[in-house]
């Protein structure tokens, strides 16, 4: 049996894989069919019937998306029966359609508007009354309009097979068929906000968004979120200087085509709370002032310190320009002490190899057994958890925990809540060890419940020794991975934004801070720190947000979210990425690495470039592996990790509210909404691969 | 008739709901979904209450949306409160070419209700239903578990008449035929034929 088959489309024979389906073949062809409820990436339904096309020796048209493809088969996909069959299709589906296309906000971006105008009859013949469909209430992200429905069922199948949360359903029959939860109750899925993608009408949409703009009149610029470490490609969609909506871009190696709710909805925390005039704190007081007065109040302060007594923390928003322009004042400064762990991850900037996410996102789909080491990988990266269960979707996967136990969508073996068990994992007593010792392709994933803590150095150690042990890392096939929460992070180890010699981490800085052995830290973006005990140490913070650090500082330097700045951000496998401005940063905030240079003009030390290309030819030289965008460049294994004492207590993910982890999303009030939401919600449906 | 809070099976439907469940190989259990609704709604008086398809998914291992579309999906179930006693008449061709209008008169007459409706005692709930598969009889009326058929006015006065007294009129043809027989008596295989000593005398 050969692998391929020949068909005839359209006149034109052809050859195609073997397992298509008749509109795949045709899409092979170079012929566009209409379709509906077809979806790529979810199962068939076969229910809109938009994609019938003529076959020999069928006496009725045929649904193309539903037919497996044979060999001999003649298809016809431009002939007066397929088009009086479209025609015929669109009518019906129009029956109940309200037409309502100038308040609708999928206008000018609807599937059902622009085949309609391809395929569809020019006039109704329907004379009598349209259904009308009660809205449902779908939670604070996701507005209905059930009347322009089409039962296409793409949203349901979405919940059950890419979100896993069983909670949409097709409830009535024949006219009285109605898309909905059938009890009132918000979708309590973290990717729900892709039902918006895929609705090929104007049913569900966005509820933030609703009735703000038309699609075109909107500025499109394609940029990468920062909300956590995944790097997921968006595009930016703005009107004058505000962004108007974020969706998800195309990419196959990173998101596919999912975002994540805080990646789609933050934004309208873009316009709140925002820093946007420098400030200084005079009489106990931040006052505004110009760019020049805050720079001389730094430089009246920092002007003859020894550079011990400086210190600088990078927060988890923080571009790797801005890193690299800082990396350089402070050393310029003298100061040894510079850090991006801001959350005290115990990793090193060397070697590489131990902390990337070395398998990368589309590597998942070739694991067959997976272990999570204080990783939730659902909250804590929820386009590495979607990859996971599509994995687990597709058979014979093992997923295992050591850590809080929590739904991850798939069924997970419990191993023990704390670290402790790994020691009998890494000598090979422990009754996973057998599985882990056949499976082919065994990663791991090392999350930061694991790494913030004490031991977190031991832990690393552990799960080098568990990767090598169990053949994870060998030729073409790396398993060790490390789950980031931060979008700052890779890039700052990768620039190795970590202390010198006799320099301080970030815990030792607030001690020095609040011991008064360090005068002066520098903040940028920082604000997951213990911001009230840090003594009287001169606090300067660059960011955008007034958000907990803010409110310390003595001065504030107001800089540029990741909206408004081109900028690289390296995601957790390692893969360096271009953010590009879509709108211009507020009031006198600046791009954050142009802020640095200004401010290293004013101590004396400026900074040796003027251009965003000098600065990343900089970059380059610091980390070479930053100068190509887009590409991940593989780490060599190399030992790393001290052993340790494991400690027996549980293994807690440090992020317990997903809406709310960053400036940004805890400035949104839509963000503040659904963790309301998330935090009363009494029921959790547990994940019941139905659809495994 | 309120929303009960909570949901159990009685200890006798228990053992019911035990002995359909083993009827399906493990992993299968959710094809027990139609006969435990069925089960339920006896149970809870003619309606299913949310309560009951939440406690059904809970047996059955399925998510509650599973359910719910199922019993909405079925006209069999009622999702809302309705009268114990379900009147269903069909009204779907050959019982309207019978005289299904005259059927429907007599009803909403007698019970003082429209089609969809319950009486205000909740005693009877009207609706009426697509084909009951009784045609050779037609018209029908389904009464809970019972069919009454070869009705007209006067027959179907009769019949809720008896009802509305408590009392439990006799099921099946109201024209004292016996099944589907013809109408008129028998009119075939009226004499039985002895066949001859020798054996049948043809080939039939």
């Amino acid at each position: 049996m050969s692998d391929s088959i020949k068909v005839t489309i359209d006149g034109a024979a052809i050859e195609v894989p073997r397992g298509l389906t008749v509109l795949q073949a045709c899409e092979l062809a170079g012929r566009e069919i209409p379709l509906f409820c077809f979806h790529p990436r979810l199962n068939i339904a076969g229910n809109c019937r938009m994609c019938l096309v003529e076959i020999e020796k069928s006496p009725k048209p045929v649904a193309s998306c539903a037919m497996p493809a044979a060999d001999g088969m003649v298809i016809k996909t431009d002939t007066p029966m397929v088009h009086k069959a479209r025609k015929g299709v669109l009518e019906m589906l129009l029956i109940n359609h309200p037409l309502d296309c100038p308040i609708c906000d999928q206008g000018g971006e609807c599937d059902l508007q622009d085949l309609t105008l391809f395929y569809g009859p020019d006039h109704s013949r329907f004379k009598e009354n349209k259904r009308t469909v009660l809205d449902k209430n779908l939670g604070p992200l996701i507005s209905t309009h059930m009347t322009r429905c089409i039962h296409c069922t793409r949203c349901i199948r979405f919940a059950n097979e890419i979100a896993g949360v069983e909670e949409l359903g097709a409830t009535g029959r024949g006219e009285h068929m109605e898309i909905g939860t059938w009890v009132e109750r918000a979708v309590t899925s973290e990717l729900s906000g892709n039902m918006i993608d895929i609705c090929p009408v104007g049913a569900l949409n966005s509820k933030p968004y609703e009735y703000r703009a038309r699609s075109w009149e909107l500025r499109k610029t394609e940029s990468i979120d920062v909300l956590d470490a995944v790097g997921c490609n968006i595009r930016v969609d703005a009107r004058g200087p505000e962004v108007m909506r974020i969706v998800p871009r195309l990419n196959e190696d990173i998101n596919e085509e999912w975002i994540s709710d805080k990646t789609r909805f933050s934004y309208d925390g873009l316009r709140k709370r925002r820093l946007d005039v420098p400030m200084v704190r005079r009489d106990g007081k931040l006052q505004p002032c110009d760019w020049r007065d805050a720079f001389a109040a730094i430089a009246q302060r920092v002007q003859g310190l020894p550079g011990a007594q400086i210190g600088a923390i990078v927060g988890d928003l923080a571009d790797c320009e801005a890193m690299t322009a800082l990396k350089d004042l402070m050393a310029a400064l003298g100061s040894p002490s510079i850090d991006c762990r801001q959350d005290g991850a115990r990793l090193a900037a060397s070697p590489r190899c131990s902390y990337l996410f070395n398998t990368t996102i589309a590597g998942i789909e070739q694991a067959d057994s997976c272990l999570l080491i204080g990783a939730n990988p659902r909250f804590e990266a929820a386009l590495v958890n979607a990859r996971l269960r599509k994995r687990y979707r597709q058979g014979r996967f093992h997923v295992a925990r050591i850590g809080a136990p929590d739904d991850l969508t798939f069924p997970v073996e419990e191993l023990g809540l704390g670290a402790d068990v790994l020691a009998s994992l890494a000598d090979g007593s422990h009754r996973l060890a057998e599985r882990l010792g056949q499976a082919a392709h065994p990663m791991l994933i090392v999350g930061p419940g694991a790494l913030t803590r004490s031991d977190g150095g031991a832990i690393l150690a552990a799960a080098r020794e568990i990767a090598e042990r169990y053949g994870m890392v060998k030729d073409g096939w790396n398993g060790f991975n490390v789950l980031h929460t931060a979008a700052s992070r890779v890039g700052g180890l990768d620039l190795g934004l970590v202390p010198d010699q006799g320099g301080k981490d970030v815990a030792r800085m607030v001690k020095a801070a609040l011991g008064g052995e360090l005068a002066v830290l520098f903040l940028l973006g920082a604000d997951e720190i213990e911001v009230d005990q840090l003594g009287s140490a001169f606090v300067i913070y660059q960011g955008h947000h007034g958000d907990r650090a803010a409110r310390r500082a003595d001065v504030i330097l107001p800089g540029a979210a990741y909206t408004e700045k081109d900028a690289t951000y390296v995601n957790l496998e390692g893969r360096p990425q271009r953010a590009k401005l879509a709108v211009f940063p507020p009031g006198d905030a600046k791009e954050d690495w142009k802020i640095l240079r200004a401010l290293s003009d004013a101590l004396g030390h400026r900074l040796a470039y003027d251009t965003l290309g000098q600065l990343r030819a900089r970059m380059a030289e610091l980390a070479p592996v930053l100068a190509h965008p887009d590409v991940i460049e593989p780490a060599a294994w190399r030992s790393f990790g001290r052993k340790g004492k494991l400690d027996a207590s549980t293994l807690v993910s440090p992020i317990q509210d997903f809406y709310r982890t960053d400036p940004i999303s805890r400035a949104s009030p839509v963000m503040a909404e659904c963790s309301a939401l998330h935090q009363t919600r009494t029921t959790t449906l547990p994940a019941t691969g139905t659809y495994g | 008739m309120s929303a009960p809070a909570g949901f159990e099976f009685t200890a006798e439907n228990r053992a019911k709901v035990d002995a359909i469940i083993a009827k399906y190989p493990a992993g299968r259990q959710a094809s027990a979904v139609l006969p435990l609704l069925t089960l339920a709604q006896a149970q809870a008086g003619g309606w299913l209450p949310q309560p009951a398809l939440d406690h059904i998914a809970d047996l059955l291992g399925m998510p509650s949306i599973r359910v719910y579309e199922v019993a909405s999906f079925y006209d069999m179930f009622n999702t809302k409160p309705v009268g114990r006693i379900q009147v269903r008449i069909c009204t779907t061709t050959p019982c309207w070419l019978c005289g299904s209008d005259e059927v429907v008169r007599a009803c909403k007459e007698t019970l003082g209700i429209g089609i969809g409706e319950s009486t205000p005692d909740g005693r009877f709930f009207l609706r009426e239903f697509e084909c009951l598969g009784a045609c050779a009889n037609a018209p029908i009326l389904w009464v809970d578990d019972d069919f009454y058929e070869d009705l007209d006015y006067a027959k179907t006065k009769a019949v809720l008449n008896a009802l509305l007294k408590g009392e439990r009129p006799k099921p099946g043809s109201q024209t004292g035929r016996q099944g589907s027989m013809p109408a008129g008596g028998r009119t075939t295989l009226k004499t039985i034929e002895q066949p001859d000593a020798g054996g049948p005398t043809d080939a039939g």
